[in-house]
């Protein structure tokens, strides 16, 4: 039962980062972007989970905390250069 | 038992993780794009951490979804308090139906130029 599930929630994952990935396309101003990009991070942080849940691999857990940290540096990053540049 | 508490617990994390992007796509604004992607992948990604930390069964991945979880807790809300704030200071505008801009009401502070 666990393989079909675990197969559901990969697929919703990657249709999330999908729907994600089409406002960090469209999106009108930087801000859009840096939001559908932390969002982009999220995504992948809960679907490196999912596979280390699966597959039994802990190493993997490592790089979901590396991805975790390394999103929340650059959405900050991306904030600092909006707030002092120009948004569009 | 553990099998079925991880999969009810993946299928509703992944399922408020689609909801997350769902509104992410829909909303008309950068504001309400942000509430919904900041409060629903929390919540989506504390759920899918439960059901991998349950389906592990180790003190060492344990500890490590443990630190995820608690950073996730920790920088969401202040990664999104500095969007809106950047993103408000900007100029970015807001949507057409917002019935309350309480910054720009206030006497002090910067003003937002349109």
């Amino acid at each position: 039962m666990l393989d079909i599930v675990s197969q559901i929630t990969l697929v919703t994952l990657s249709a999330a980062l999908l729907l994600a990935f089409i406002r960090l396309v469209k999106g009108p101003t930087l801000p859009d972007r840096i939001v559908a990009m932390d969002l982009f991070g999220m995504l992948v942080v809960g679907l490196i989970v999912v596979l280390a849940g699966t597959s039994g691999v802990r190493a993997t857990l490592d790089a979901a905390i590396v991805i975790a940290l390394i999103g929340f540096l650059g959405t900050i990053a991306y904030a600092t250069y909006v707030e002092r540049g120009d948004p569009q | 038992m553990t099998d079925f508490v991880t999969a009810t617990v993946w299928l509703v994390g992944s399922a408020f993780a689609l909801l997350a992007a769902v509104g992410v796509l829909r909303m008309p604004d950068v504001f309400t794009r942000m509430q919904a992607s900041t409060k629903a992948s929390t919540l989506g990604l504390a759920c899918l951490l439960i059901g991998a930390a349950l389906q592990l069964g180790d003190f060492a991945s344990f500890i490590r979804v443990a630190s995820i979880g608690a950073f996730v807790l920790l920088t969401t809300p202040v990664a999104g308090h500095v969007i809106a704030r950047a993103s408000y200071f900007a100029g970015v505008p807001l949507w057409k139906g917002t019935v309350l801009d309480e910054r720009r009401n206030a006497k002090a502070g910067p003003q937002p130029d349109e």
